[in-house]
């Protein structure tokens, strides 16, 4: 027997590239710690402190005849914050992106739902690249494209035309609030530009979700009595929905902080993210702007708040 | 006696593949059925056919005399207790149970009780609050159970519910669900591919075989008088005899079955058959010793009882056994 023996380690293993795995073999949470330090330090440092710094501002004010910084703590910015015009922009802003979210969660499920629950091979590739696609092209170039088909002279009056259906389109238009001159003016044009650039942001996640129900809970749930509507309504749903809110948080928060749509297509009324880049471009004043930024941060922070109570994650 | 489930030449085609080919099948009411056979015989198929899962694609389905062609799985009376269980994981084991009821507008009070009353019959009382993801493998199946008991099904499906299941708590189980069964006077349709299963526990088999039914009777006929070569070797290990054993042995059948329990290695007494060959192998299974006995390049098995001693490899033995333990077959 001993005259056949071989070293425990074969010889292919015994370099210094051996031992160095042997040692973090033996230390697991070292080489964890060397791999996480990097990001750690990236994210708690630079990325949180800058935020904090940021959010500092918002309790400086700024001197109004010389449009310095007082460095003194105050309320006065979120006082001037809560003034009627800035609350407008606040909730025109929440009311966007709430129905922003709400229609692409309404549009994303069925396509998500296809995604996980049929489609195979081909299908899933085709999926992924019609949901990709439009991320990889230009954001400005998809809105000003969008702002040339909703335009008057666009390709959406011309087809409303030819389907003899600009009473319809008028009839929206005259409409006040969600109407205006033409789409590209209107709120309603806004809205489908938000609904278009951030409706991939919303399937992924549904789809995720839907991809890891097992198929036997639906078929469990037919069994069981229950109608698809009641399937949907007590399994698919409740399941469905920690991807729903993860979606809803890219859509909700992506709306209120874009500055760029409502600029491009939509009324000359600000939005949160305008409001921001007016205050601390051309107004120079950076604790409003600071201020600002705390709305979203809040409203988001509320949102989770009640998404964990009302039982959204409970599915995790 | 009542039909609960009636094939009448029932097909399910995938394209080409026929999972289910012309099957014809009666189960009374109040029997305990079990489709036995291996993966991709059509046994699940069929289940799920009864289920409504699928629809047949050609042939007829009665369930207690109406049409099931057409009916959806949720205005079936037939409920399943799914393979790994397919409990709800956003629900306590509570709602889970209640889930049938809820959805058919029972109340709430009135579907805690039934559902408490479920869980107390599986053995699990008190356990409604927690979560699926809480409870072990066993408790599951018995969650499984009770929820698909809870809306008192005329039939219930059960597909292969104990697959996942350890041995010693599969053998509990089996008791249990037989004694279920019985108290309940519900019909059961069993599928399995655990021969041991079926024979335990089943009034009847239907041996499954590429879509068909191989063979369909009581435990003990098809267990001692596989009709085919397929049925033998399934169900139990019984040793097939090639063509020219069953001359040598006065057969006129292609094939024989014997079991190896019905054979002894000792000469042949009181008219029985005998025959030898030399030990090819032999392992040690506990209660028996299983001897290989090569006749004539034919391996022919034997359970010899582990008291008695086990000849050498190599050595020559003669087998005997009973005139009637030998059971022609057709060729399948």
């Amino acid at each position: 027997m001993t005259a056949f023996a071989e070293p425990l380690v074969v010889a292919e293993r015994r370099g210094p590239a051996g031992r160095l795995s042997d040692f973090f073999w033996k230390h697991p949470h070292l080489l964890l710690m060397i791999m996480l330090a990097p990001p750690l330090i990236w994210l708690g440092v630079v990325y949180l402190g800058s935020l904090f710094a940021l959010l500092l501002q918002s309790f400086f004010s700024i001197d109004d005849f010389s449009g310095l910084i007082n460095y003194e703590f105050t309320l006065s910015t979120y006082r001037q914050l809560l003034s009627e015009t800035n609350l407008d922009i606040i909730l025109r802003t929440v009311l966007m992106a709430a129905t922003v979210t709400l229609a692409s969660a309404v549009i994303a499920f069925p396509i998500a739902y296809y995604a996980a629950r049929y489609a195979q091979g081909k299908w899933k590739v085709l999926f992924y690249l019609g949901v990709m696609l439009p991320l990889w092209s230009s954001y400005l170039v998809k809105i000003y494209a969008w702002k040339l088909i909703l335009a008057k002279e666009g390709i959406l009056t011309w087809f409303f035309e030819k389907l003899h259906l600009m009473w319809l389109l008028d009839a929206w238009l005259a409409l006040p609030v969600v109407g205006g001159n033409s789409l590209s003016v209107s709120y309603t044009g806004t809205f489908i530009v938000f609904v278009y650039v951030w409706l991939p942001f919303m399937i992924l996640p549904i789809q995720a979700a839907l991809e890891r129900v097992q198929g036997n809970l639906i078929e469990a749930s037919s069994d069981l009595g229950g109608t698809p509507a009641q399937t949907f309504r007590y399994v698919l749903f409740p399941l469905a929905l920690p991807g729903i809110v993860a979606g809803s948080i890219f859509t909700f928060s992506l709306t209120l902080g874009d500055y760029i749509i409502p600029q491009i297509v939509g009324s000359s009324r600000l939005f949160i993210g305008q409001a921001v880049y007016a205050q601390q471009g051309t107004a120079g004043n950076i604790p409003l702007a600071a201020a600002f930024t705390v709305v979203p941060i809040v409203i988001m922070g509320a949102y989770l708040f009640m998404a964990k109570r009302m039982g959204a994650f409970d599915a995790l | 006696m009542t039909t609960a489930v009636l094939f009448d030449n029932v097909s399910r085609h995938f394209g080409a593949v026929r999972a289910v080919d012309g099957v014809n099948l009666e189960i009374a009411e109040g029997e305990f059925f079990a489709m036995l056979g291996p993966s991709g015989s059509g046994k699940t198929t069929c289940l799920r056919l009864m289920a409504g899962f699928e629809q047949p694609t050609g042939g007829h389905i009665e369930i207690f005399g109406e049409t099931a062609e057409g009916v959806p799985p949720y205005r079936r009376s037939v409920n399943t207790v799914f393979q790994d269980y397919a409990l709800f994981p956003h629900l306590s084991i509570l709602d889970n149970v209640a889930y049938g009821l809820m959805v058919k507008g029972v109340g709430r009070e009135e579907r805690r009780k039934a559902a408490e009353d479920a869980l107390a019959m599986v053995k699990l009382p008190g356990y409604g609050t927690r979560r699926p993801g809480q409870l072990s493998g066993g408790q599951r199946q018995r969650v499984a159970l009770a929820r698909a008991l809870v809306n008192k099904p005329k039939v219930l499906l059960l597909d292969e519910p104990l697959g996942a299941l350890d041995l010693k708590l599969r053998e509990q189980m089996q008791e249990e669900l037989k004694s279920l069964q019985k108290s309940l006077g519900i019909t059961f349709v069993f599928v399995t591919h655990d021969q041991g299963e079926a024979l335990s526990m089943a009034d009847r088999i239907a041996v499954f075989n590429d879509g068909r039914i191989q063979q369909l009777g009581r435990p003990e006929d098809v267990y001692k008088q596989p009709k085919t070569r397929f049925v033998a070797d399934f169900v139990g290990s019984s040793n097939v005899l090639p063509q020219k054993l069953c001359q040598r042995l006065g057969l006129t059948a292609p094939f024989a079955s014997l079991r190896p329990e019905a054979i002894a290695i000792a000469q042949p007494v009181d008219g029985a058959l005998s025959l030898s060959g030399t030990v090819a192998a032999h392992s040690f299974l506990g209660a028996v010793n299983r001897v290989v006995v090569d006749v004539d390049g034919a391996r022919v098995a034997v359970a010899s009882p582990a008291a008695l001693a086990v000849p050498a490899l190599g050595s020559p033995v003669t087998i005997s056994f009973a005139a009637h333990e030998l059971h022609p077959m057709e060729d399948a």
